[in-house]
């Protein structure tokens, strides 16, 4: 119950950021919403379903690409059908990437998603008539719902109608995924993660059950990817480089992999910490780095675990 | 004139093989006893490359003759190997007993720790070695004309392939070290020393990747970014290999190297996706490498 009061509490101040806060956060509050959209679905992968994924920029990088080809190749503006193609895009490659990774757990997983991803970033780095090599491509701005924004100055855009469709997006990511870890299926991916043996042995299809969270992760993380472009109006390669990947599994790590609103918390943190360490001094990296140290080595649980502690057992080696 | 062009293409491969061999051997020695995938191996391998510079630059400047510039080179690259020992001490040792997944992320974090230090020391403009490269002249092999110092290189690392064949199958530390992969309880039960153990073969491989960093440096310059572009490269050596295989690696650099420069004349929109696409088929079919044990 005070974890839905507390969600709900959030969704009301994120209501309100517009308002009151200055049009700088506001606007920092667009690649949160993005990036806790992709989390919430990498944790069903990684905190639900027990497999690290460590090519899940590959995703962000489809949700992307789609948004820039459809704006720049199609007539379609419309952010609804640029949402629902990168869904079903990111939803079909992951189910032929999913059903070739989920027989590997572990660092074998781990490697292969990192394979997939490289082979993605390569094709986005190399065939640049397609893709624009480096420098990436443009994303025009899109409709909201059918209505045409293009005389609003970019900055009102954003803070105003682009940050309530992405709020509206999170909000209904939150509470598909609400219902996803709640229902029956999200309970036999915890019982495939802490004994697969015995899941297998109770019926369960564990590389079923694994290939179905990697399918519904890889969906959020493409919608997520969608909702990136349109802020910078560019996407680029490094959208999915392998370090994004590590940057994603960084961000739930922070906010805490054991619980639900982990991910958002580590999304949120991320960027606004991201901002402040780099507003005070260029080297980001080196205050992320130590403390994605201090996390492993001190706090697996992340943010949230601070709260409430995660059992040993969550922990140690699976 | 066609063989003149295969010739330069494979060498050139080759010599690419040689380095990438250093790091991967570096991956794999630790893989065998931490059983941590050390993502931060391309970071020792960049911190390796600056080192170089460095000490290269200094050399020159203190008027040191250019032919032995190999010296301050080597020294370089395998004194900075000790950051391998304090990222141990310092950090890894917490961790051994945690979910691979930790482990994973915390060399992620010295990844990321390591980025900024380099820029931090090193600026964010590209370093090299101005004209060294050609310090010993070129050599003619079947009409291809390849630079000595390339040569060099293959045939040191080569030597240190051996030298680790050696020390592994020879000596006691490498018997230690094969009992310690294969069974850390048994052999801390003999009464092997496993601080001591895991503190020194993460600093070998971290030796040899910041070696092979400081040997690749006359040739090309060091970039603070080459470390985390490196590190694929060597994952997919190691995977094609087999992961913790000496052997292994030494085949897979191969694969790896002389493919990538090859693609890189024929095909150059194909250089890294072939690589992936090898590591992926690789995976998917024989998980454990070529010269990976059987048990994946």
């Amino acid at each position: 119950m005070t974890a839905r009061l507390a969600l709900a509490g959030a969704a009301l101040a994120a209501l309100a950021v517009p308002l009151v806060a200055p049009v700088y956060y506001t606007l920092l509050m667009l690649p949160f919403m993005a990036y806790a959209v992709v989390l919430l679905g990498l944790n069903l992968l990684f905190g639900y379903a027990g497999l690290l994924s460590f090519g899940h920029a590959l995703f962000i990088g489809v949700g992307a690409y789609t948004g820039a080809f459809l704006t720049t190749y199609t007539q379609i503006r419309s952010l609804e059908v640029i949402l629902l193609i990168a869904a079903a895009l990111g939803g079909t490659v992951a189910a032929l990437v999913g059903a070739l990774c989920v027989r590997y757990v572990k660092i074998y997983f781990g490697m292969l998603t990192l394979a997939f991803g490289m082979v993605f970033y390569t094709f986005l780095l190399k065939f640049y008539r397609v893709t624009g090599g480096d420098e990436g491509m443009r994303v025009l701005r899109p409709t909201l719902l059918g209505l045409d924004w293009s005389a609003m100055p970019k900055t009102d855009y954003l803070v105003g109608p682009y940050y309530y469709y992405s709020l509206a997006v999170l909000a209904v990511a939150t509470i598909v995924m609400w219902r996803i870890v709640r229902s029956p299926f999200g309970l036999c991916l915890r019982t495939v993660r802490d004994n697969p043996a015995k899941a297998e042995a109770l019926g369960l299809g564990v590389a079923r059950y694994r290939w179905r969270a990697f399918v519904i992760s890889a969906v959020y993380a493409a919608v997520g990817g969608a909702l990136l472009g349109p802020p910078t109006g560019n996407v680029d390669p490094t959208l999915a480089y392998w370090t994004q990947s590590g940057n994603l599994v960084f961000m739930i790590l922070l906010g805490g992999f054991a619980s639900f609103s982990g991910p958002l918390v580590g999304a949120f943190a991320f960027i606004f910490l991201q901002d402040s360490v780099m507003s005070v001094l260029t080297y980001w990296r080196l205050v992320f780095g130590a403390i994605l140290a201090a996390i492993v080595i001190f706090a697996p649980g992340g943010l949230m675990g601070l709260f409430h502690r995660p059992s040993a057992l969550e922990v140690s080696r699976r | 004139m066609v063989t003149t062009n295969v010739v330069g293409i494979l060498m050139s491969g080759v010599f690419h093989a040689a380095v990438l061999f250093l790091v991967a051997a570096g991956l794999q020695v630790v893989f065998g006893v931490q059983k941590i995938f050390n993502l931060a191996c391309g970071s020792f391998y960049a911190l390796g490359a600056y080192a170089g510079v460095s000490a290269v630059t200094a050399f020159i400047g203190a008027g040191g003759p250019p032919v032995l510039f190999i010296v301050p080179l080597v020294a370089a690259g395998l004194a900075v190997g000790l950051v391998g020992l304090v990222v141990e001490r310092g950090l890894l040792r917490y961790v051994y007993e945690r979910d691979e997944t930790f482990q994973l992320l915390l060399t992620f974090a010295i990844v990321l720790m390591m980025e900024d230090l380099i820029r931090m020391t090193w600026g964010t403009a590209p370093r090299s070695t101005a004209g060294l490269y050609l310090a010993y002249g070129q050599a003619r092999l079947l009409g291809a004309a390849v630079p000595v110092y390339n040569l060099i290189v293959i045939a040191a690392s080569v030597a240190i392939a051996i030298g680790i064949g050696w020390l592994l199958a020879r000596t006691t530390f490498g018997r230690i070290i094969r009992a310690a992969a294969d069974n850390r309880e048994m052999a801390e039960g003999l009464g092997v020393d496993m601080r001591r153990v895991r503190a020194r073969v993460f600093t070998l491989g971290t030796a040899l990747g910041t070696l092979g960093g400081a040997l690749v440096i006359p040739a090309t310059a060091a970039m603070s970014e080459m470390g985390v572009e490196l590190i694929v490269e060597a994952f997919a050596v190691v995977v094609i290999g087999g992961l913790g295989s000496m052997r292994g690696a030494f085949v897979g650099a191969l694969v790896v190297g002389v493919l990538q420069a090859v693609a890189i004349s024929l095909y150059p929109e194909m250089e890294m996706l072939l690589i992936y696409l090898i590591v992926i088929a690789v995976l998917l079919l024989r998980p454990q490498g070529f010269f990976g044990r059987a048990a994946a």
